[in-house]
């Protein structure tokens, strides 16, 4: 039995996003919706979370950002695009600066499009990933491998 | 032959019993500590009108951490870690074996400054800021700790642990201020509130985490567990306050730590973060006015022989 999915940790990283996301997936932690009920931080340090949630579309700016963060996570981990801009660009999708959804930069494993995503379904995608994530750490085997970054 | 050597080197007579008290320590002390955090996250939740995590969760926390990949930074990191682990528990091990109260300090403090070097190691401005951080803390609590050692021999006239409880009456009549003093301190070293600088415990984006910004994977794991083998020495200090030979005051010591605890986690959840300024120079007030005061009408009511 595996416990990646007891106590996920989450890192949150605005993109382009209005700010309507953003405020949505704060308000997961809230005494509303409670998030901590199932075990999930908002870590704010990408060394120890589990799931990272992207809100907004990605641009020439931020692309190394956001690779840089997926790239410092520590395996298993599950990548949440939240709000229909980290799905697919969103109305801004057209414009000279976005290069798309957040799939263009980094493999995302779950969507929730919303405008904004409702708490609700951003939980729920927390959901899925966890089931995302758990397919990951049986994947990886029983000893997961040691990383040096010299 | 063994007892023999240990007796030696405790400096005290080494019996069956306290092995016992070693073992149950080394065994009991992390699962004690990890359902303390728990109740302390489920108590913090209630008080912030949550329903918050089941009590279990640090476990769960600590299990996840084993099974995910390890990123460190500098190999030399992962060593302090182990160190700090180590010396945490031989100053519990000092500790619950009725030891020298002046070796449990000094261990105690060797184990906090290899926590430090390892945060340093990493060479990261969050994990340096951090361990700086603690130094400060370090600072600031240490005089009291020592101050709580000299009251105990002031009182008893040993520093043995063994010696403490084996008194006829609790330490506490003699030593209320120290008291005092101790359990504003224990605010710094459980990472509390007001004084949680160097951690970011509940901020969690001030600092990133501070020190342990750069720890993930099993050093993050190992370094909770130091800090639940830490909270049940810390409130093993609290114990040998009130403790004497009587069951009852055993019991009252028993409920007194528990108060304690929940005060602690009362404390964090009622106080803003204060600055390093304020972690100093208030818990130095203290150990001057609390700490010395208390030991300085001590010592001339002894010299005057009215205890």
């Amino acid at each position: 039995m595996s416990y990646v999915t007891k106590s996920p940790w989450v890192i949150h990283y605005d993109g382009s996003s209005c700010n309507g996301c953003d405020i949505e997936v704060l308000a997961c932690l809230t005494p509303m919706y409670d998030a901590e009920r199932f075990g999930i931080i908002n870590t704010g340090n990408p060394k120890h979370a589990d799931l990272f949630l992207v809100t907004g579309g990605v641009n020439e700016q931020n692309k190394n950002v956001v690779k840089q963060i997926y790239e410092q996570m520590p395996e298993p981990k599950v990548v949440v695009a939240i709000g229909i801009c980290a799905c697919s660009g969103g109305i801004f999708a057209e414009c000279y600066n976005i290069l798309g959804g957040v799939d263009q930069v980094i493999p995302v494993d779950v969507y929730v499009p919303g405008c904004a995503a409702r708490p609700e379904s951003i939980i729920d995608g927390i959901v899925q990933g966890l089931g995302v994530l758990a397919e990951k750490r049986a994947a990886m085997g029983s000893a997961p491998a040691a990383k040096t970054e010299e | 032959m063994t007892i023999d050597f240990l007796t030696n080197a405790f400096g005290f007579n080494f019996g069956v019993l306290n092995i016992v008290f070693i073992i149950l320590f080394v065994v009991l002390a992390p699962l004690v500590g990890g359902i303390l955090a728990g109740i302390d996250r489920k108590l913090s939740a209630r008080m912030q009108g949550r329903f918050g995590p089941p009590i279990l969760q640090p476990f769960f926390d600590v299990f996840k951490l084993m099974e995910k990949e390890g990123i460190t930074v500098n190999k030399y990191q992962d060593f302090y870690m182990g160190a700090f682990l180590f010396f945490i528990i031989l100053t519990g091990v000092f500790f619950f074996a009725g030891g020298d109260l002046l070796l449990v300090i000094f261990s105690l403090t060797l184990a906090s400054m290899f926590l430090i070097v390892s945060a340093f190691s990493a060479n990261s401005p969050y994990a340096e800021i951090g361990a700086s951080r603690e130094l400060l803390q370090m600072m600031a609590y240490e005089p009291m700790v020592l101050l709580t050692a000299v009251g105990f021999y002031i009182v008893i006239g040993t520093f043995n642990v063994a010696d403490v409880l084996a008194a006829g009456k609790p330490a506490i009549i003699y030593l209320p201020g120290v008291f005092i003093g101790f359990v504003f301190i224990l605010t710094l070293k459980f990472r509390k509130s007001p004084f949680d600088l160097s951690m970011s415990h509940h901020a969690h984006q001030e600092l990133v985490k501070g020190m342990a910004t750069e720890f993930s994977g099993k050093t993050l794991a190992l370094m909770e567990i130091s800090h639940w083998y830490e909270n049940v020495f810390l409130l093993g200090f609290v114990y040998l306050f009130i403790a004497c030979t009587s069951w009852v005051s055993i019991i009252i010591a028993l409920l007194v730590c528990i108060f304690v605890y929940f005060f602690e986690t009362f404390i964090d959840n009622s106080f803003a973060r204060m600055r390093w300024e304020v972690a100093i120079n208030s818990s130095w007030i203290v150990a001057l006015i609390l700490g010395f005061g208390n030991i300085f009408v001590l010592y001339f009511l002894k010299l005057f022989g009215i205890i």
